[in-house]
C-alpha cells in the first residue's frame, strides 16, 4: 500500500468515527458551539481536525521553505498597498513634487507615480522598500530551500511532482520579480527591458515579430508597463498562489520529510501536531520574517529610483544590473565569447546574446526537473522515502549538486564583473577571462572536492561509531604508554550515523540471456551499469551492528576491520588502549563493563 | 590541564585565532607599510619658478621643454586648468606606471601648483583654471541630474560612485571630487575621459552637473543605509548574507527550542 492510499485511509478512518446526526456539542463552551455551527453548515471539522492533528518534524532547513511562504503572503499585502497609487501608464508628465533634484524632468506617469510614492506617500516609501526586499528574500529563501531538498535527496519517490512544482515557482518568482523591476520605468528598469527585448531581437527569424507584438511596435512604445503590470499584478501572482497551494497540499499529503534519527521510519513522522504546537511556531516565525523584512527595509535602502531618475533610452548608468536572481543569466551573457555572433545568408545570428538569454534558463530547468528520474533510473529504487539522506551519505548527488551551484555561482558572480573591477582594482576583462575559464574547470574542482570530502566525513563517521570521541583526557599506562581515552556516543548519536542506506553500483547482467541470445536490453543495461558505477563505486558502508560489537568488545581485535588496513596492523588508534580495559578506555563505560 | 588546553576544541576556537592572526597581520602591516615622504616645495609663484619646479619634477616624462617625451605626452596646449587638475588631484608626478594615473595625496601646494600651472599655460594657448562662481554649486539640480545622466552616467555610475573601464581602468567616485576639479575634468578630458568643452556643455551646464553632484553627496538617502549607490549588486549580497542570514538564525533558534 503506498503512502498516499494509506493517508487517505487514515482519513477515511477519522470520518468514520463521525457520528451523522451528532447533537449540538454539550461541551467546548462558546468556542466548540461556534465551531459545531460552522461544521453543520460547512462540515469542516474533519479537515480542521486532520489538518490540526498534522504532524510536523522539528528542524531549521524545513524553515527555508517557511521564509519563502511568507515573503510571498508579504508580498502579496504590501504589493496591494503599491497598486493604490501605481499609475502603470507610460503617459508623459512632467515631475512638479517636492523632490528638487527631478523638479521640472519630464517622465512617464509610471515613475512619476513611484517618485510620489516614495516621496508623498506615508509609508509609501517603507512599503515600497519592504515589498522589493520581500522580493529578493523571497527568492533567495526558494534557493535555499531547493537546495535543502535537493542535497538531502527529498525530491525521490513520492515527490518528485512536487520537485518540479518547485522548479515551476522559482522561475515564475524570477520572472515575477523581474516584471516588478521593470515597473517604476527608472533608468535602470528602462535598460532591463531594452536588454530583455535585445534578448528577444536574438531568437533567429520570429525574435522580431515577438518582440513588435509584446512592445506593440517599436520599443519602447506605450504599451510595454502596463502590459508588464496586468502581468505582474494578475496572471502572475495568480499562477504563483495556484502552485504554491498544489505544492503545500502534496506536502499534507506525502507528509513531511524527517532527518534519520531513533524512531524515525518511512512509515511515520516524529513531531508536533500542527495545534497547537506549530500553529504557534509557525505563525511566530511569520511575524519575526516580517519583522525583519521590515527592519531591513526601515534601515537600508533598495532601488533608489529618484537616483536612477526616469529612463530615456538615449540613457544608461555604470553598474547597470537585474535584481540578483536574474543576474546568473546576464553573466552568462558577460560571459559568452562574441564569435558567436555571425553573418550568414545576409542576416546576423546573436547566438552570443540567444544562449544566455533565452536558451540556458530552458536547458537548465529542465535538467534539473528530470534529475529526480534521472537518478531513479540509476539506482532502481523504488521505494517511497520520508527519511532524508545526510548529504555526505550520497557522495555522487551531493558532489553534483555542489557543482551545479558552483556552476551557477560563477554566472552570479560573473553578473558583477564591473563591480568587482571597482572594488578590487582588477581587470575587466582579466576577470572575464577568469570566470569564463572557471565556468568550465570550476565545477569540475569543486565535484571532485565535494565528494571526497563526503566520503572522508562518512569515514569520519565511520571511525567516530568504532572508536567514540576523542575525549581530550590523557591516559598514561603502567607500562609508561599514552593514550587519549575515547567518550562511546550514545545509542541515539549512534543512530543517525549508522542508519542509512547506501547503494552498491549494480552489476551489468549479461548481455546474452541464458540461450545466448542477445538481450534488448543489453545497451541500456550497460549504460546504467556505468551510471550506477559512477554513482556508486566508491562509498563507504555504514557500519554494522557485527562491527561496532567487535570493536567495542575484542579491543584489538576491532582493529581489524578497520577501513585503512595499514593503521589496523600498527593497532594505534587508540595507542595503548588494549594494554587495559574497555572500561577504561572510554569515559562512559558500558554497564556490562561496570560489572568487572 | 590548563583552561586554555580545556577549551581548544570550544567551536569559537577557531574563530579566535583567525581574528588574532589577522590583528597581528594587520598590526605588523600598518606599523611596516612605508610612508609618503614629504614632497620638497617652494613658495615662488611666477612662471619662471613654476618652469624651475617643471625641470626638477616633470621633465624626465614630459621633456624639459613640455613638448613631451618617451615617457609623456606633449603639454604644449593642455592649459592651466589640466595642470591644476593632474597636480592637485595628486595624479601627477605619476606616483608609478600603471594603466591609469590613480588620484594621490597632492605633492605640490596650491601655490607650487598655480606656479606649474602658469608655466603650462605659456607653453600654449589651453583651457584656464575656472572662476569659483562656477564651480561652487548653486546651480540647476534638476537639470545637472538629466545631463549628467546623459553624458557621464555610463560610466560614472548613477550617483557618480565610480564604474570600470576596460583593462584594470576605471571611471573615478566623484563624491569626494571638488568642484573645481570636476569643471577641469569636463573641460580637459584626462586619460580616458572625452572633452566636454563649452560648446558641447555650456559653462552654466557643467556648474549645474557640480552641483547635482554636490546634493547627491549633501542629500539624506531617504531610504536608509544606500550601500554606496551601487546598484542592484550590493542589495543582492546584502539579501544572500545579512537577510537570509538573520532569517536563518532565528530559524535555527525555533528548531532547537523543541529538542
Amino acid at each position: 500500500m503506498s503512502e498516499q492510499t494509506k493517508a487517505r485511509s487514515t482519513a477515511d478512518a477519522l470520518r468514520a468515527d463521525d457520528k451523522k446526526d451528532a447533537p449540538a456539542a454539550a461541551g467546548g463552551g462558546p468556542v466548540g458551539a461556534v465551531a459545531n455551527w460552522m461544521d453543520e453548515r460547512t462540515g469542516s471539522a474533519k479537515g480542521i481536525s486532520y489538518l490540526m492533528k498534522k504532524v510536523f518534524p522539528d528542524h531549521w532547513s524545513f524553515m527555508l521553505g517557511e521564509i519563502a511562504m511568507y515573503s510571498l503572503v508579504i508580498l502579496l499585502i504590501s504589493g496591494t498597498f503599491l497598486t493604490f497609487w501605481f499609475v502603470p501608464s507610460m503617459g508623459e508628465t512632467v515631475y512638479n513634487g517636492p523632490y528638487v533634484p527631478l523638479k521640472g524632468t519630464q517622465m512617464s506617469e509610471a515613475f512619476a507615480s513611484t517618485v510620489r510614492i516614495s516621496m508623498d506617500v506615508k509609508g509609501g516609501l517603507l512599503i515600497r522598500q519592504i515589498h522589493h526586499w520581500s522580493a529578493l528574500i523571497f527568492v533567495v529563501s526558494i534557493a535555499l530551500h531547493m537546495f535543502r531538498v535537493f542535497f538531502t535527496g527529498a525530491f525521490r519517490k513520492p515527490r518528485e511532482i512536487n520537485w518540479i512544482i518547485g522548479l515551476l515557482l522559482a522561475m515564475l518568482a524570477m520572472v515575477e520579480g523581474f516584471l516588478g523591476y521593470s515597473l517604476p520605468d527608472d533608468l535602470l528598469s528602462g535598460t532591463g527591458i531594452r536588454a530583455m527585448q535585445g534578448f528577444i531581437l536574438s531568437i533567429p527569424v520570429i525574435g522580431t515579430y515577438i518582440s513588435y507584438i509584446l512592445f506593440g511596435g517599436g520599443f519602447p512604445g506605450q504599451d510595454i508597463i502596463p502590459r508588464f503590470f496586468t502581468l505582474h499584478v494578475l496572471l502572475l501572482p495568480a499562477i504563483l498562489v495556484g502552485l504554491f497551494t498544489a505544492h503545500i497540499i502534496l506536502v499534507m499529503v506525502h507528509k513531511h520529510t524527517q532527518y534519520p534519527g531513533p524512531g524515525r521510519t518511512n512509515k511515520n513522522v516524529v513531531g508536533f501536531p500542527m495545534m497547537p504546537v506549530y500553529a504557534a511556531k509557525a505563525g511566530g516565525f511569520f511575524f519575526v520574517v516580517f519583522g525583519i523584512t521590515a527592519l531591513i527595509a526601515g534601515l537600508v535602502s533598495i532601488n533608489p529610483i529618484w537616483m536612477y531618475g526616469p529612463y530615456e533610452p538615449t540613457m544608461i548608468t555604470a553598474g547597470s544590473q537585474p535584481d540578483w536572481y536574474m543576474g546568473f543569466a546576464d553573466g552568462a551573457l558577460r560571459l559568452l565569447p562574441g564569435f558567436l555572433e555571425f553573418n550568414l545568408f545576409g542576416k546576423t545570428w546573436s547566438f552570443n546574446i540567444m544562449i544566455g538569454a533565452i536558451l540556458m534558463i530552458p536547458i537548465l530547468w529542465t535538467i534539473m526537473g528530470l534529475y529526480p528520474f534521472i537518478e531513479k533510473w540509476v539506482t532502481g529504487d523504488n521505494e517511497e522515502h520520508h527519511i532524508l539522506d545526510r548529504p555526505r551519505n550520497r557522495p555522487t548527488r551531493t558532489g553534483l549538486g555542489m557543482a551545479a551551484i558552483t556552476f551557477y555561482g560563477i554566472l552570479f558572480a560573473a553578473c558583477g564583473n564591473d563591480i568587482i573591477a571597482i572594488k578590487f582594482h582588477l581587470s575587466i576583462n582579466d576577470i572575464t577571462r577568469a570566470f569564463q575559464i572557471g565556468l568550465i574547470v570550476m565545477p569540475i574542482i569543486v565535484f571532485w572536492v565535494v565528494k571526497r570530502m563526503c566520503l572522508s566525513l562518512q569515514r569520519y563517521d565511520r571511525d567516530l561509531v568504532l572508536h567514540g570521541r576523542e575525549s581530550g583526557r590523557l591516559v598514561r599506562t603502567a607500562k609508561g604508554r599514552f593514550f587519549e581515552a575515547h567518550e562511546d556516543l550514545d545509542d541515539y548519536e549512534r543512530w543517525a550515523l549508522v542508519a542509512y542506506e547506501s547503494p552498491a553500483p549494480v552489476d551489468l547482467e549479461s548481455a546474452t540471456d541464458e540461450n545466448g541470445v542477445r538481450r534488448k536490453s543489453a545497451r541500456k543495461d550497460r549504460l546504467r551499469a556505468r551510471v550506477s558505477h559512477y554513482y556508486f563505486k566508491d562509498r563507504v558502508e555504514p557500519v554494522t551492528p557485527m562491527e561496532l560489537a567487535s570493536a567495542h568488545h575484542d579491543g584489538q581485535a576491532g582493529e581489524q576491520i578497520e577501513s585503512h588496513p595499514d593503521e589496523a596492523e600498527s593497532g594505534h588508534m587508540h595507542g595503548g588502549a588494549e594494554e587495559i580495559g574497555a572500561a577504561h578506555a572510554y569515559g562512559h563505560p558500558s554497564p556490562h563493563d561496570k560489572q568487572d | 590541564m590548563s583552561s586554555l588546553v580545556a577549551r581548544r576544541r570550544h567551536p569559537a576556537a577557531i574563530a579566535i585565532v583567525l581574528l588574532l592572526g589577522l590583528i597581528i597581520t594587520g598590526g605588523l602591516y600598518a606599523a611596516f607599510a612605508p610612508k609618503n615622504a614629504d614632497a620638497a616645495s617652494s613658495n615662488t609663484q611666477t612662471a619662471a619658478a613654476g618652469h624651475k619646479l617643471f625641470l626638477s619634477n616633470c621633465a624626465s616624462c614630459h621633456g624639459l621643454d613640455g613638448a613631451g617625451g618617451d615617457g609623456g605626452p606633449s603639454l604644449v596646449g593642455v592649459g592651466a586648468a589640466a595642470v591644476d587638475f593632474q597636480v592637485g588631484t595628486g595624479r601627477m608626478p605619476l606616483a608609478n606606471p600603471g594603466v591609469q594615473a590613480e588620484r594621490g595625496k597632492p605633492q605640490f601646494n596650491d601655490k607650487d601648483t598655480a606656479a606649474l600651472a602658469a608655466y603650462v599655460a605659456s607653453l600654449g594657448e589651453g583651457p584656464s583654471v575656472p572662476s569659483s562662481s562656477l564651480t561652487q554649486g548653486g546651480g540647476d539640480i534638476a537639470k545637472g541630474g538629466e545631463l549628467f545622466r546623459v553624458n557621464c552616467a555610463m560610466c560614472h555610475n548613477f550617483a557618480g560612485s565610480g564604474g570600470a573601464l576596460t583593462r584594470g581602468k576605471f571611471a573615478p567616485n566623484l563624491m569626494d571630487v571638488s568642484g573645481k576639479h570636476i569643471y577641469e575634468a569636463m573641460l580637459t578630458g584626462p586619460q580616458s575621459m572625452p572633452v566636454f568643452n563649452d560648446s558641447n556643455l555650456s559653462a552654466q551646464d557643467k556648474k549645474d552637473i557640480i552641483s547635482f553632484l554636490q546634493n547627491v553627496k549633501a542629500e539624506s538617502s531617504p531610504g536608509g543605509w544606500s550601500m554606496g549607490n551601487l546598484g542592484p549588486v550590493p542589495e543582492g549580497l546584502f539579501a544572500w548574507t545579512i537577510g537570509i542570514g538573520m532569517l536563518i538564525l532565528i530559524a535555527v533558534w525555533l528548531g532547537k527550542k523543541a529538542a
